[in-house]
């Protein structure tokens, strides 16, 4: 059995709702954020941004509470020691180089100098910039920017990581090098919370979700799990047998089945149907009975990409 | 070990020494960052400018011969006077201070750099001293430059009989008073600008009420004088300058209550400053 998680390894929301005026922001969000990679889903203006600066105390919440891993947002001596951000501004102060914008910033927690340095090297080295360290910030590609704004952020080496659109303006090779280093950082223990457009990536990534839409979270974890919460949304299975034509006979005797759909190869067969594990237990029996040959069974709508249609709709999704 | 783990050993660690080393090494390393900006950024030239401005007018001075007011010692020093007063005091001084300190946190706001700052594991007062006493510095070099220049041309250049007068006579103790004073006056503006600049995202209507302020302090009331700035620096000007037929005549308050004022009232603007920054919120889009 899991061990049930204390307060001082949780980031949890209660009851927070921020105004910008009359305007909503989130409203009642109530979120514990377990360690692992969490990401923030929803179009643009939805709230993600609004909750992650809550989250590092950049906003104060109109109303309720947010504590990360037991530390109040508004402490931020000890608040940043255990937190990392790397938001969405792309602005610099003038004039930095990469190297001294990572050192300057470690100066300011109150490293000495030879620690700060080789924390700077060492962040450089993870997102690679080792090369460009001494060229001015400003003539960096918007990749690199990126780049060193993560390497700014992971420097100090914090257990709770906030990444705002993190794979923004990265070419697929840095992409992919920069979700292999969030799977480590989650491997190492670290809580990474990020926000994404990218449904796949994301899909591919995280350990849980927070579907966000006009500042109300609509769904939050295990992906799996909140599918198989919506019940209004039959699960879509396909099939692939020897057989389809004869499976659909029979499943149709079974009221959960809402729809058999021969796949257009006539080599399957896409069911819908409003108890999965009904049919599975269905689907055994069946092929026994009919001595069905079965190539593969595979849920066709039990992703993140289907939760957002069905939830949200198809606005800001790619 | 896990990053939790790490971070709670450095916890214990931090909290173990005493919390004012490292807000010393902190107001360090953000003195040192700003200092870099304050004194050789792109905002820096218009500081420039305006201290060299008194400095270029006393040597265009010194160069014109017959210059008759440097013949006769009062008369030089009451001139001199209403220069520092009306020019480096209430023009240069205070509007360099305007531009550098409300520049300190507002004019990151306008680079949208300020949250590097506050997502750091600093606290937000020490982030105020640090900024503050880097532009206090950085001020304090500028207008001493303007000072101690304006007085070189105006008196030494070219006057052995001036040379011996600011030497030998009475006026070295009027130079460290020019010099007490501009450093007193950038301690004071400092903190109120830098207060505007916290509260105002258009710092310049509140900086030119200030200004409005100070400029009819001659007018006002003696109780009204006393929420100034300009007062409590013109109590301590070793020559006292006319204020012309309408001015409401007020004692001057002497040094001992001048120099621990102005310093109380720094002290309660930067409080004011800390209160605000406390609760001040990220939202470059909103400026």
């Amino acid at each position: 059995m899991e061990t049930p998680r204390t307060p001082e390894q949780m980031i949890i929301f209660e009851d927070v709702s921020k105004f910008y005026g009359d305007i909503l922001g989130v409203n009642r969000v109530n979120l514990a954020i377990a360690p692992g990679i969490t990401s923030l889903v929803g179009p643009n203006g939805s709230g993600k941004t609004t909750l992650m600066n809550l989250m590092t105390g950049l906003l104060r919440p109109t109303r309720g509470r947010i504590s990360i891993q037991g530390v109040s947002t508004n402490d931020p001596e000890r608040l940043f020691k255990r937190v990392g951000y790397c938001a969405q501004f792309d602005s610099f102060p003038r004039g930095t180089t990469g190297r001294s914008f990572i050192r300057n910033y470690l100066s300011v927690h109150g490293y000495e100098r030879k620690e700060a340095d080789e924390l700077t090297e060492r962040a450089l080295e993870r997102v690679g910039l080792q090369y460009a360290a001494d060229r001015k910030v400003g003539g960096y590609s918007k990749g690199m920017r990126q780049r060193i704004r993560l390497g700014q952020s992971i420097a100090h080496n914090p257990s709770v990581l906030i990444l705002d659109e993190p794979l923004n303006g990265l070419d697929p090779m840095a992409r992919a090098e920069t979700i292999r280093l969030f799977r480590q950082l989650a491997a190492e223990g670290l809580h990474l919370i990020l926000s994404s457009h990218i449904l796949h990536e994301v899909d591919m990534m995280s350990d849980s979700v927070v579907l966000i839409n006009n500042g109300y979270i609509v769904a939050e974890g295990d992906i799996h799990g909140v599918r198989d919460e919506m019940e209004e949304h039959p699960m879509q299975i396909l099939v692939r047998c020897d057989k389809p034509s004869r499976l659909a006979a029979r499943l149709f005797e079974h009221d959960h089945i809402v729809e058999a759909r021969l796949h257009e190869d006539r080599g399957g067969l896409f069911i819908k149907t409003r108890d999965a594990d009904k049919f599975y237990v269905l689907l055994n029996k069946i092929v026994l009975e009919e001595k069905l040959s079965v190539e593969s069974v595979a849920p066709a709508d039990d992703d993140l990409n289907a939760v957002y249609q069905y939830l949200i709709g198809s606005e800001g999704a790619s | 070990m896990s990053s939790a783990m790490n971070v709670a050993a450095v916890e214990k660690k931090t909290e173990a020494s005493r919390p004012w080393a490292l807000w010393l090494r902190q107001v360090g390393a953000i003195f040192r960052l700003e200092l870099r900006k304050n004194l050789f950024g792109k905002r820096a030239i218009l500081l420039y400018l305006l201290a060299l401005f008194p400095v270029l007018l006393m040597a265009l001075l010194a160069m014109v011969e017959n210059a008759d007011i440097r013949a006769n010692f009062n008369e030089a020093n009451e001139v001199f006077s209403a220069i520092f007063q009306g020019l480096i005091l209430r023009t240069v001084v205070f509007f360099g201070c305007a531009w550098m300190f409300m520049n300190l946190f507002r004019g990151e706001v306008v680079d949208r750099s300020l949250h590097y700052y506050f997502l750091c594991p600093v606290r937000r007062e020490v982030l105020v001293v640090g900024k503050y006493i880097s532009g206090l510095v950085s001020a304090i070099l500028l207008f001493l430059l303007t000072t101690i220049g304006s007085i070189f041309f105006f008196y030494l250049a070219g006057y052995p009989a001036s040379t011996q007068f600011l030497m030998n006579g009475p006026g070295l103790g009027q130079v460290f008073t020019y010099v007490g004073i501009t450093v007193l006056a950038c301690v004071g503006y400092g903190a109120v600008f830098m207060a505007i600049g916290l509260f105002f995202r258009n710092p310049i209507v509140p900086a030119l009420v200030v200004y409005g302020w100070e400029f009819i302090n001659f007018l006002l009331p003696p109780v009204l004088k006393k929420i100034s700035v300009i007062h409590y620096l013109q109590s301590l000007t070793p020559i006292p300058m006319s204020e012309g037929p309408f001015a409401v005549i007020a004692e001057p308050t002497p040094a001992w209550i001048a120099i621990p004022g102005l310093i109380i009232f720094t002290l309660s603007v930067l409080a004011v400053a800390s209160v605000r920054i406390r609760r001040m919120e990220i939202r470059y889009g909103g400026e």
